[in-house]
C-alpha cells in the first residue's frame, strides 16, 4: 500500500516513515510543505495520504486545505489528517462530501502503533477514522439535549462511540470482549432508537451515525 | 510687502486673495445666522431639560446640529487654510434612549466648548472672517471717493466725509483717500490669506480639546497599559505554574519510570512492561495538558483560521444551540483577534453557565474601521459589568485596544453584550 506523508517536523516525519514501513507500507513520498504535498498527491496517486494539518509555508491549516482540494479533484481520495488538536469544525469539513475514506486523529494516537496502522488501513479502504475526542465532543454537546440519545443504555453508548470512530463490528466486538452477534444486536437497537436507517455497509453506517451526531442542536 | 515680485506672481497673489476674500465673506454671511440660531436652540433645549422634560428630546437633536456645524467648520479650516482642528467627542451610548443620550451629551465637555465657541464665532469669528473681504471693499470706497463721489456726500450733508482718518471735504483729500485705498488694497492682497487663517486659528483655539481632556486620555492610557501589563504578567505566572506542575512533572515521572524499566528489563520483564505502559500514559497525559495550555494561550484554530472560524469552532463546543454570523473581509492583527476571541469565549461561558441560556447568537462584523461583536442569549439576564461576572475583566482587556463593551441585560433576559474594537483588517 503506497502512502504519501506530509509532516513538517523532521522527528515526527522520520518516526512515521519508520513506523509505516515497519508495518509493510510503501512510502511513495514524505514531504514537508503544502505545495510539495499537492505535487506529490498528483504525481504519486497514492492509496492513502497521511497529512499534518499545519504545514509550511503559511503554518496555518495548509495541510487540511491541500487534502480537501485534492479530494475535490479526486473524490474519495483516502486522507488521514493528523493534528496536535482536534476541532469538530475540521472534522465536519472533512466529512462534508459524504464519500468516506477520511480520518482525523490526534498525533498522540501514533503512540499505539497497532491502532494507528489499523486506522490508516481503514481509511485507505474507504472507511472512516475519527478521533475519540471528536466523538466525545459531539456526544458531550448533545448530552441532555438529545432525547433519543438519552434512551441508549450505557453499553449501547459505548458501541455507538466506537462505531462513530469508524470501527467495524468485528473490531468493536474484540474491544468490548463480546461476540459479533451481540454487537450486531446493539447496533440494530441503536439505529432503531435514533431513527436511522439500518445499512449492512459498515462505511455508510458510520457516516450516518456521524451525520446524526453533528446535526444541529 | 514684496514690491520686487514679478507681475505674474502678483496676479496669482491677487487671485488668491480675491478667492480668500470671497470665502471669508461667504463664511461670515452664512455662518452668523446659523451660529445665532443654533446657540439659541441649544440653550433653550438645555434649559427645558429640567423644566418640562421636552429638552430630553430636543437637546440631542440640537447638539447634533451644533456638532455638524462645528465639524463643517473643521473641514473648511483644513481645506482652506490647512489648519487641522481635532475633535474629541466622546462616544455616544448605543441604545439611544433620550435621557441617556442627553445625559451623555451634557456631560461631554466638548458640548460646552462648542457652545462657547458659537458665541465667539458670532462676534470675533464673524469679524475676522469678514476682514479679508472688508479691506478690498474699503479700498473700492476710497477709489470711488477719489473719482468724485465725495461731491454727492458733501453736497447733500454739507459736512466732511471721514475715510479712515482722512476728512474728505474737497478733491485733494479725496485723492489722498484714493491713495489710502491703494494701500488698503495692497494690504488686502498681501494679508487676506493670513487674515482668514486668523479666523481659523481663533476657531481652533476654542474648538480643540483642552489640556484636561488630554490629561484624561493620558490617564486612561496609563490605566489600560497597567492592566495589560498586569494581566500578561499574571498570565505568564499561570503558564509557568501549569507547566511546572503539569507537563514538566509528568516528564520527570516518565524519565524515572524509564530508568527503572532499564534496570528491570532482564530481572523482571513483567514489571518492566507495566512501567512502560505507565510511562506511555504519562506522556499522553503530558500532551493533553500541553494541548489545554496551548488552547488557553492562543487557540490553534485561531492561528490557523482567524477569528470567524475560531468562534465557529468555539460554538461547536458549546452544549447549546449557537448561531454564528461572520462578516469579516480579512484578518485583524493577532493581538486584537486574540482579545476578541477570549472576550467571546468568556461571554459564551457566561451565557451557558450563569444565564442558563439554551440559545445563543453571535455576530461578528467589521465596518468603518470598527470590529463589532454582539453576543445575545435567551437566558435569565441580570448580567452587569463589575458584578464579578467576568464582564469587567473583558472590558479591561478590550480597553487595551480602545475597545468598549455595552451590556443590556434586564432581569428575565435576554442578555445582549456588544463590543466594539477599532482596528483594520488585512
Amino acid at each position: 500500500m503506497r502512502v504519501v506523508l506530509a509532516e513538517d517536523l523532521f522527528l515526527l516525519r522520520d518516526g512515521l516513515v519508520r513506523l509505516l514501513e515497519a508495518y509493510g507500507f510503501e512510502i511513495a513520498a514524505a514531504v514537508e510543505s503544502g505545495p510539495e504535498l499537492t505535487r506529490a498527491l498528483a504525481e504519486q496517486q497514492p492509496d492513502v495520504a497521511v497529512v499534518d494539518v499545519r504545514l509550511p509555508p503559511t503554518h496555518t491549516d495548509e495541510g487540511l486545505q491541500c487534502a480537501l482540494r485534492a479530494r475535490r479533484e479526486r473524490p474519495g481520495l483516502p486522507v488521514l489528517v493528523l493534528s496536535q488538536h482536534v476541532e469538530q469544525l475540521y472534522a465536519r469539513e472533512l466529512l462534508a462530501d459524504g464519500s468516506g475514506g477520511v480520518g482525523y486523529l490526534l498525533k498522540d494516537r501514533v503512540f499505539d502503533a497497532e491502532q494507528f496502522v489499523d486506522a490508516v488501513r481503514r481509511v485507505a479502504g474507504g472507511g472512516t477514522a475519527m478521533d475519540p475526542q471528536v466523538i466525545q465532543q459531539l456526544l458531550a454537546r448533545r448530552a441532555s439535549h438529545d432525547r433519543p440519545l438519552d434512551r441508549l443504555t450505557p453499553r449501547e453508548r459505548e458501541v455507538l462511540e466506537l462505531m462513530a470512530q469508524g470501527r467495524t463490528n468485528a473490531a468493536i466486538a474484540g474491544r468490548l470482549v463480546v461476540t459479533e452477534r451481540a454487537i450486531a444486536k446493539h447496533t440494530a437497537n441503536i439505529f432503531a432508537k435514533l431513527g436511522l436507517e439500518v445499512s449492512d455497509d459498515d462505511n455508510r453506517r458510520v457516516l450516518a451515525v456521524l451525520a446524526y451526531l453533528d446535526r444541529n442542536l | 510687502m514684496d514690491t520686487h515680485s514679478p507681475d505674474g506672481n502678483f496676479a496669482a497673489r491677487a487671485r488668491t486673495s480675491a478667492l480668500t476674500s470671497g470665502r471669508g465673506l461667504a463664511l461670515a454671511v452664512a455662518s452668523l445666522p446659523e451660529a445665532l440660531l443654533c446657540y439659541t436652540l441649544c440653550l433653550v433645549s438645555i434649559a427645558l431639560v429640567p423644566v418640562v422634560g421636552i429638552g430630553l428630546f430636543t437637546t440631542p437633536w440640537a447638539v447634533r446640529w451644533l456638532r455638524s456645524f462645528a465639524d463643517r467648520r473643521r473641514a473648511l479650516a483644513a481645506k482652506w487654510c490647512g489648519i487641522r482642528i481635532p475633535s474629541a467627542y466622546r462616544p455616544l451610548p448605543a441604545d439611544g434612549r433620550p435621557w441617556a443620550l442627553t445625559y451623555a451629551l451634557l456631560r461631554d465637555p466638548a458640548t460646552w466648548r462648542d457652545l462657547r465657541w458659537l458665541l465667539v464665532d458670532a462676534t470675533a469669528g464673524f469679524a475676522t472672517a469678514l476682514l479679508p473681504a472688508l479691506l478690498p471693499l474699503y479700498a473700492l470706497e476710497g477709489f470711488a471717493l477719489a473719482a468724485g463721489m465725495w461731491r454727492i456726500y458733501v453736497g447733500t450733508t454739507g459736512e466732511a466725509y471721514w475715510y479712515a482718518f482722512v476728512p474728505v471735504s474737497g478733491q485733494l483729500p479725496a485723492l489722498s483717500a484714493g491713495v489710502l485705498g491703494v494701500v488698503f488694497l495692497l494690504l488686502g492682497v498681501r494679508w487676506a490669506p493670513a487674515l482668514l487663517a486668523v479666523h481659523f486659528r481663533l476657531t481652533r483655539a476654542l474648538l480643540a480639546p483642552g489640556q484636561e481632556e488630554l490629561a484624561e486620555r493620558v490617564r486612561v492610557l496609563t490605566e489600560t497599559r497597567r492592566d495589560a501589563v498586569d494581566s500578561s504578567a499574571a498570565e505568564l505566572r499561570r503558564i509557568e505554574r501549569d507547566l511546572h506542575d503539569g507537563a514538566q512533572a509528568r516528564l520527570v515521572a516518565m524519565g524515572m519510570d524509564l530508568g527503572v524499566v532499564e534496570m528491570l528489563l532482564d530481572k523482571d520483564p513483567a514489571q518492566a512492561r507495566r512501567l512502560l505502559a505507565q510511562a506511555r500514559q504519562s506522556s499522553a497525559d503530558a500532551l493533553t495538558e500541553l494541548r489545554d495550555l496551548v488552547r488557553g494561550i492562543h487557540p490553534p484554530v485561531l492561528a490557523e483560521r482567524g477569528l470567524g472560524d475560531a468562534v465557529r469552532a468555539l460554538a461547536l463546543r458549546l452544549p447549546v444551540a449557537t448561531e454564528v454570523g461572520v462578516e469579516l473581509a480579512g484578518r485583524a492583527e493577532a493581538p486584537v483577534e486574540s482579545a476578541a476571541y477570549f472576550a467571546v469565549s468568556e461571554l459564551l461561558t457566561n451565557a451557558v453557565k450563569h444565564a442558563d441560556a439554551d440559545r445563543v447568537w453571535v455576530d461578528l462584523h467589521h465596518s468603518d474601521g470598527m470590529l463589532r461583536i454582539s453576543v445575545t442569549d435567551n437566558g435569565r439576564g441580570g448580567a452587569a459589568v463589575g458584578a464579578g461576572s467576568g464582564l469587567s475583566g473583558v472590558e479591561r482587556r478590550l480597553g487595551t485596544f480602545d475597545g468598549v463593551l455595552a451590556v443590556s441585560s434586564p432581569a428575565g433576559g435576554p442578555t445582549m453584550v456588544t463590543m466594539e474594537i477599532p482596528c483594520a483588517l488585512s
